[in-house]
């Protein structure tokens, strides 16, 4: 059988992420650039998965967009939301799945799968930034410290303080009396996951939770959310390395599928 | 020969020539009235007073772009931007803030009913203070079971006797029984031809984009007494017969998937709202405006019932019911609710409805955020990836279907 390469990219809000699959099954080359919409991100990032994989555009059978900024990408062949994607790449990954939750940089989604990996439902936040991962990056600025490092710091925490689920800019003013009051950073960073738990917690259960419950976006990098989620939800949550690249992931997916119909 | 003039351009003359009416009436010195739009039409009809109704000129407002300058007005006046958008832009034009994009006529009475929701309480209290002009007022409680109850019935009777009291005053005119029946035959023709033209939506492929409605609601709102809307509908009921018939439609694109489209439209943000529906052949044949005014009445008993249904004054089972009805009879794939911030008591209730709908249509529903007047509570970016999601769900439905 000749090698059919598929090529799916996520053009986030806050990142850009592209991925080359083999035969619609394997991952040939990924990429990540912490640049999304409306910037070099996508570029670089599909030049960086070539490169990766020493392809060329015209070796990929069919390429397919996703996520926030996807209607900016004139020359693939095909776009999807980024809902599809998501529930295609957690079912790849987990065959078991039925619920999904992406938190990217500016959404919230929870997702219903069918045993037959179909999404079924779907509820997403509202207009607030609030349990996104913008709300995040706020709080990590506030506090002074890297949103990479807040999984560390949460897991650390000894006492249980909350901060207002409400408003980013609310929940701001409350992390910054916090911090007047002497409160141990790790605490307001287990305050603050909690907060972001909640919110999407609401949102789950909106469209009902059943397991396996799959987390990805790039949220799922930070385990104080996810442990947070799965006290919130009395769930385990599933985690794959990938999970910041399911989007990508289910986007070359579905351009497999597509190249293939 | 004289060339016969399509309905839609009967209904738009008809909203008109209400307004058109009001100025006529004012000019000559008589007293003009502000009316919500499900306040008992008839009384002021059968006394020939000349009203205008706010929510229909706040919508027209917002449609034309004017919303959130009239809001921001109100907002300096001191109403919260948490307050309805159509009450902030009613209560600004009535402050004496222009708005050339709807102006009517300041009124010199107010007719009230709180069925629709109680924030118009205090939103004709207010415009009541501001011009030092008399409130005819109906209060509808809330309706906590499927059936309106007898002492519901004679509670709202004995203000509707009063209401009709104050307005012979108003008009110095005394009421006249023939013409008020006359008016309540007009009231039941009309919804019974409104009824008539919302059921054409359950053909597929329908004869008409759903989205239409949203433009001829305003003659229900403000002109259901009127002979020549009964007449106006009805001629667009023979309208669709024939495009049913010769397999046209107003719907100018592919019919892929039907929707019921919950709640007011974005009036500031129609073009944006209807761009991912019909790029992915998503036509509304479904909106609870087809049961909420399409009532019909025998007696006056039945009058009053009839004005205890509205979509923020009947219960939740009602509320399900008609929606479900509307969604089965006109074969919806799926749903959009929209959130709309300018209406707390329609929005509340919506997380427990799109539960129902789930479990009872087995149809994907999917919510977004907007307002139906203030342009600033919508984000078209994060409303596209919305649709694009139903489209992508009913699709996976249809593929199954398919395959069985």
């Amino acid at each position: 059988m000749s090698e059919i390469f598929t090529m799916g990219i996520d053009v986030g809000s806050t990142s850009s992420k592209c991925i080359i699959l083999k035969n619609g099954k394997e991952i040939v080359s990924k990429s990540m650039i912490p640049v999304g919409a409306g910037t070099s991100g996508p570029r670089r990032v599909v030049e960086a998965v070539l490169r990766e994989s020493k392809l060329s555009i015209e070796d990929l059978s069919y390429i397919l967009a996703t996520g926030y900024g996807r209607h900016m990408m004139d020359w693939v062949h095909s776009e999807m939301s980024e809902l599809s994607c998501h529930a295609k790449a957690a079912y790849f990954l987990y065959p078991n799945v039925r619920t999904v939750i992406d938190i990217g940089g500016q959404d919230a989604k929870v997702l219903r799968i069918s045993p037959q990996g179909m999404l079924t439902n779907f509820a997403m936040n509202d207009k607030c930034a609030a349990g996104t991962g913008r709300f995040l990056d706020v709080m990590a600025r506030v506090i002074e410290v890297e949103v990479d490092d807040l999984g560390v710091l949460s897991a650390q925490s000894t006492n249980v303080i909350n901060i207002s689920s409400t408003c980013t800019v609310f929940a701001e003013s409350e992390v910054i009396s916090q911090l007047a009051q002497n409160t141990h950073i790790n605490d307001i960073v287990r305050g603050i996951h909690r907060s972001v738990a909640g919110r999407v917690a609401g949102l789950a259960k909106r469209v009902g939770v059943e397991d396996d419950v799959v987390m990805t976006g790039g949220v799922a990098k930070n385990n104080g959310v996810v442990v947070a989620l799965e006290e919130e939800l009395y769930k385990k949550i599933h985690v794959s390395p990938l999970a910041q690249y399911a989007g990508a992931l289910g986007a070359a997916l579905y351009a497999f599928d597509k190249r293939e119909s | 020969m004289s060339e016969k003039i399509p309905a839609k351009i009967r209904l738009r003359s008809i909203v008109d020539k209400v307004y058109q009416n009001a100025w006529d009436a004012k000019e000559r010195g008589e007293p003009v009235g502000w009316s919500s739009s499900k306040f008992p039409a008839e009384i002021a009809e059968a006394l020939g007073l000349a009203v205008c109704y706010p929510e229909n000129q706040a919508a027209a407002i917002s449609a034309k772009h004017g919303g959130q300058r009239m809001c921001e007005h109100a907002e300096a006046l001191g109403y919260d931007n948490d307050i309805c958008g159509y009450a902030r832009i009613s209560m600004a034009y009535a402050a004496g803030f222009e708005a050339e994009e709807k102006a009517m006529p300041q009124p010199d009475f107010l007719l009230c009913c709180n069925n629709i929701c109680n924030c118009m309480t205090k939103w004709y209290e207010n415009i009541a203070r501001m011009h030092d002009i008399p409130l005819v007022m109906i209060d509808v409680p809330y309706n906590n079971t499927v059936e309106v109850g007898d002492d519901y019935v004679q509670y709202i009777r004995g203000q509707f006797d009063d209401a009709i009291k104050q307005l012979e005053e108003i008009s110095g005119r005394k009421m006249n029984e023939k013409k008020f029946e006359e008016v309540c035959a007009n009231s039941n023709r009309t919804a019974k031809a409104w009824l008539k033209v919302c059921s054409y939506l359950q053909y597929k492929p329908s004869p008409f984009a759903g989205f239409d409605l949203f433009n001829h609601m305003a003659v229900v709102v403000t002109a259901r007494c009127k002979l020549e809307s009964a007449l106006a509908f009805e001629a667009l009921a023979e309208e669709l017969q024939e495009n049913v018939k010769n397999n046209h439609s107003t719907w100018k694109y592919e019919e892929k998937h039907r929707i019921m489209f919950e709640g007011i439209p974005c009036w500031p943000q129609l073009q944006p709202l209807f761009k991912p529906l019909k790029e992915n052949g998503m036509n509304t044949t479904a909106v609870v405006y087809a049961p909420a005014f399409g009532f019909a009445y025998s007696n006056l008993d039945e009058l009053m019932k009839a004005y205890c249904k509205a979509p923020n004054s009947v219960c939740l089972e009602t509320g399900v019911d008609w929606r479900e009805g509307i969604c089965r009879e006109n074969k919806v794939d799926g749903i959009l609710v929209h959130y709309n911030r300018s209406c707390k008591p329609w929005s509340g209730y919506m997380p427990e409805m799109e539960r129902r709908f789930r479990k009872d249509l087995g149809v994907p529903v999917v919510s977004f955020d907007g307002d139906q007047a203030d342009p600033r509570n919508f984000s078209e970016a994060q409303y596209n990836t919305r649709v694009e999601g139903l489209y992508e769900v009913m699709e996976e439905y249809k593929a199954k279907k398919e395959a069985k």
